[in-house]
């Protein structure tokens, strides 16, 4: 279980990064979609513009770094075993890319927008989340 | 401006706001999830504060003609719901909800040199790829 934290930080970090997806639309134009950008930058979607995707992913990196360093230590408790995290990371994969978005671009862009296929979007990706945690914690008693 | 010290910009913006936020923790995002058990709301506020920029942005957006530092926006338009949107969200929620990370905290967690945040971003660009070979690939 992690530490309680103030509200302020989650509050502080979802404005720095609501303020990097309307920068980001309003100087380049857009959608500030980690998953979309990932994809981009692997070479693994269609004709759009690497370089920008591969430049947003190192400033994405080099702001985490920085951050750990001189504003907050951030602790990564992961108790999935490597299997589970295989499995995780492929379904999140190829889930967002069938999907169009993850939590950034349907999240906090399309929300933000109004945008009918993101609200459904964020709306069956929060609730199958909270239902396999369910299932996972409360059902068969802990897998993750 | 140039558009790609934007990019940088923007995303060192938004990797500080992983790490600020907490969101860069599985530990607590399942916490946030587990809305029957020991329920850890803070993480609300992450999507909260990160709504209120990103909305006033989409609002100037629409009295502009093109963006500063680029010749035009690229918004998506569709409003069809369909089945691969659904059927992906579905697919992301339950990777999401069995280990804890999506794919920005996930990224943002490869700078703490956490094994786990390196196996899992290999399996998210295998599925990214798995995807670009089999449904993505007449598209």
């Amino acid at each position: 279980m992690p530490e309680p934290i103030s509200f302020v930080w989650p509050l502080a970090g979802g404005l720095l990064v609501g303020l990097s997806a309307g920068l980001y639309l309003l100087l380049n134009g857009r959608v500030a979609g980690i998953s979309g950008l990932t994809a981009a930058a692997t070479g693994l979607s269609k004709g759009a513009p690497r370089t920008l995707d591969l430049l947003f992913i190192a400033g994405l990196l080099g702001g985490a770094a920085l951050a750990s360093a001189l504003i907050r230590r951030p602790e990564v408790q992961i108790t999935s075993d490597i299997w589970l995290l295989v499995l995780g990371g492929l379904i999140v994969g190829f889930g967002t890319r069938w999907g169009s978005g993850c939590t950034s671009g349907h999240g906090v862009c399309g929300l933000a927008r109004l945008s009918p296929r993101s609200i459904v979007a964020t709306g069956v990706f929060m609730a199958v989340a909270a239902l396999t945690v369910f299932v996972t914690r409360h059902l068969l008693g802990g897998l993750a | 401006m140039n558009r790609l010290i934007v990019a940088v910009l923007c995303g060192l913006l938004f990797g500080a706001g992983m790490v600020v936020s907490d969101m860069i923790n599985p530990a607590r995002v399942l916490a946030f999830l587990d809305v029957t058990g020991a329920w850890d709301p803070s993480l609300a506020f992450v999507m909260g504060g990160a709504l209120i920029p990103s909305a006033i942005a989409y609002l100037i957006r629409r009295r502009m003609e093109t963006p500063v530092a680029a010749e035009t926006f690229h918004v998506p338009e569709s409003r069809t719901i369909d089945t691969p949107l659904v059927g992906g969200a579905v697919l992301f929620g339950l990777g999401w909800g069995l280990v804890g990370l999506c794919p920005g905290p996930a990224l943002a967690a490869l700078t703490t040199g956490a094994w786990q945040a390196f196996v899992f971003v290999g399996a998210l660009v295998a599925g990214m790829a798995l995807f670009r070979l089999t449904l993505d690939r007449n598209a």
